[in-house]
């Protein structure tokens, strides 16, 4: 909550910076044109924390001859407010609404497709987004989704995979320990919108007011409102379904004592799906490096080797045949399901957040 | 005194007061209690005990990230303190012990930092070096970066305020009739500092040194904003480490920085115990 209002008082600071800095913008960000393989300096890398193989870095420094520096940052806000002020770094992570802002105020490298040779190797779903829809400033890097984690001892085989599991009172009254919901409210509010058959990325009032109804009307059967311990508290046996995250379930899920005893399911109204990229700012001052590592990471076995570190779901098609099967099967169902980015709406925000605090109180 | 209480029956009031303190002594210790417990749990989970194992104690000194998050937080605490110690120990000796013009104006602004939003400091740091770094490039030609040295300076800035209120404080409950007597018997300014003021302020002094050292341990909005390339530190570090879930990685992290800073307290109650004992002795002599 805290970390959230730091962000937006820091966005609204931000467009002060901005405002001031535009003297700074630099030459035709079109202009790029590398060489695959090539290299023109050493890599500044900033990147999530626990985000990146060590050993892919160790591997791309002895094979290219270059230094990775590699800096870290807890928030996209965080790292747009080091580009902007203009630190130099050369390729960075932002999530995908973030990829949108960037674009839009011209701080990203329109990509030089001719020095990625293994762009192919990108799932097709993957290539265009929303927020960047020809693909031409960003490269997914890793994606998770938000679903449920339904605990099988508690809730039983034959269950239907839908928001009913935390949204239908008459159902979730069986469940012994009862529900977690993600305390966020657009991930909440986006899954009761789903629910009711919209889009959770809808802004009209009264679809949002129906939203906390529903949320409202869930409420006896909803154990707690919590993004932090949902994770231990569905493997632990405290609640019987918990909403969350799919980087999150994954791990507590494979850390229990009988796995199997668990499942993670995207309702089939649709779920939640994040995509964090590749984007090289326009400020860098090693672009053609920074092409050259985002192939190395396109590259089959170099991308099943990051996400077999990271255990997030990997956008990189042709990495499949390397991936832990464990990764394949949790991941598996995000292709085919329903799932939606969580696009910024900017002044409605507001509204979501207002919601859903009426609606959990 | 203790033995006096003994003899006495105990009131209500006095059990109801020893009832009170631990239990505050149990609302801020059982958290610490339970973190450097489950640091030595072999789960993955933070809550969930399997069994007792040095695994993330072992990760923490095998991942290079975390060992170089450390190592730039170590250096940025380093220098910040030192440089806020000092100049915050020249202006809480300006402020008390002189007079002079906008003196009421300076004292005010040293407590900006204390006051307003940290976010808010961020960013105008943030402006102030990219400005700084483009208007420097202009006019001599020379660019530095963003990275350690914005850090430190950064820290310094915040610093130094925490540093000024601690030792403004000792100095407030000092007798200037000491530096008076010290100057009436002919030691000269600098006598009357090093031989009387500093070892009655010292213990102060080291308060606000220690407060430094904390506060810059701490940071994570400031120094994310000013970081540069390869100067992550722990802090925001480790916050970007929630993302993925908090692991006991977390947990062992911590229990290595709150060992630190115990011994940190332990070697500041001795220093100052050491020049307690000292100084009235040497008064004594003076006298």
């Amino acid at each position: 909550m805290t970390t959230k209002r730091i962000a937006a008082i820091a966005m609204a600071l931000l467009a002060l910076v901005a405002a001031c800095g535009d003297d700074n913008a630099g030459g035709d960000p079109t202009a790029i044109d590398c060489a695959p393989g090539e290299t023109d300096g050493n890599l500044n890398f900033y990147n999530w924390s626990e985000y990146m193989d060590p050993d892919l870095i160790a591997a791309f420094e002895s094979q290219y001859g270059v230094d990775v520096i590699e800096s870290y940052y807890e928030s996209n806000e965080a790292m747009l407010s080091q580009i902007q002020a203009g630190v130099a770094y050369d390729l960075i992570v932002p999530s995908d609404y973030m990829v949108k802002i960037m674009i839009d105020e011209g701080l990203a490298i329109k990509l030089d497709k001719d020095a990625l040779t293994n762009y192919g190797n990108l799932a097709e779903e993957f290539r265009t987004q929303p927020y960047d829809p020809n693909g031409d400033y960003s490269v997914a890097y890793q994606y998770g989704t938000t679903g449920l984690g339904v605990n099988l001892e508690l809730v039983g085989d034959a269950f239907v995979p839908s928001w009913a599991l935390v949204f239908d009172p008459d159902l979730t009254a069986n469940f012994a320990g009862g529900v977690s919901l993600l305390n966020d409210p657009r991930e909440t509010m986006g899954a009761a919108l789903e629910y009711l058959g919209y889009s959770l990325n809808d802004t009209t009032l009264e679809h949002l007011e129906e939203a906390a109804q529903v949320i409202k009307d869930a409420r006896p059967g909803i154990a707690t409102f919590d993004s932090d311990q949902y994770d231990e508290n569905l493997a632990n046996g405290e609640v019987a379904v918990a909403h969350g995250y799919s980087g999150n379930m994954i791990v507590a899920i494979g850390e229990t004592e009988n796995p199997d005893n668990f499942t993670y399911v995207l309702p089939e109204e649709g779920a939640t799906l994040w995509i964090d990229n590749m984007v090289i700012p326009t400020i860098s001052t090693a672009p053609c490096t920074a092409h050259t590592f985002i192939d190395f990471l396109l590259d089959a076995e170099n991308g099943a080797q990051l996400t077999n570190w990271n255990y997030y779901g990997s956008p990189n098609a042709a990495s499949t045949p390397f991936l832990d099967q464990e990764v394949v099967d949790f991941y598996a169902a995000t292709l085919e399901a329903d799932t939606e980015v969580i696009t910024d709406t900017g002044d409605y925000e507001i509204n979501f957040t207002d919601l859903f605090a009426e609606a959990k109180s | 005194m203790s033995v006096v209480t003994g003899l006495r029956p105990k009131s209500p009031a006095e059990r109801l007061l020893a009832t009170n303190s631990w239990l505050v002594f149990a609302f801020f210790y059982a958290p610490i209690v339970v973190l450097v417990v489950f640091s030595f749990n072999a789960n993955e989970n933070v809550g969930i005990w399997t069994e007792p194992s040095l695994r993330w104690y072992r990760e923490v000194f095998r991942d290079e990230a975390v060992m170089g998050a450390l190592r730039n937080s170590l250096i940025v605490a380093a220098i910040s303190t030192t440089v806020a110690t000092i100049l915050g120990t020249m202006a809480a000796l300006a402020l008390e012990r002189f007079r002079f013009r906008g003196q009421r104006v300076y004292d005010g602004l040293l407590y900006l930092p204390i006051i307003i939003p940290e976010v808010t400091m961020a960013v105008m740091l943030l402006l102030f070096f990219a400005q700084g770094f483009q208007w420097l490039d202009g006019a001599i030609g020379w660019s530095p970066t963003f990275g350690i040295g914005t850090i430190s300076l950064s820290h310094i800035a915040f610093n130094i305020s925490f540093v000024t209120v601690v030792v403004r404080a000792r100095l407030g409950q000092l007798d200037p009739r000491l530096e008076e007597a010290a100057a009436d018997l002919y030691a000269t300014r600098w006598q009357a500092f090093r031989g009387i003021t500093l070892p009655l302020i010292l213990p102060g002094v080291a308060g606000g040194a220690l407060l430094a050292l904390t506060l810059s341990l701490d940071d994570v909005v400031i120094t994310n904003f000013v970081a540069g390339p390869g100067s992550t530190t722990l802090p925001v570090y480790v916050f970007g480490l929630v993302r993925r879930g908090v692991t006991p990685l977390i947990n062992a992290v911590s229990v290595i920085m709150l060992a630190a800073s115990m011994v940190l307290v332990a070697v500041s109650f001795g220093f100052q115990r050491g020049s307690r004992g000292r100084v009235p002795e040497s008064m004594a002599e003076d006298g």
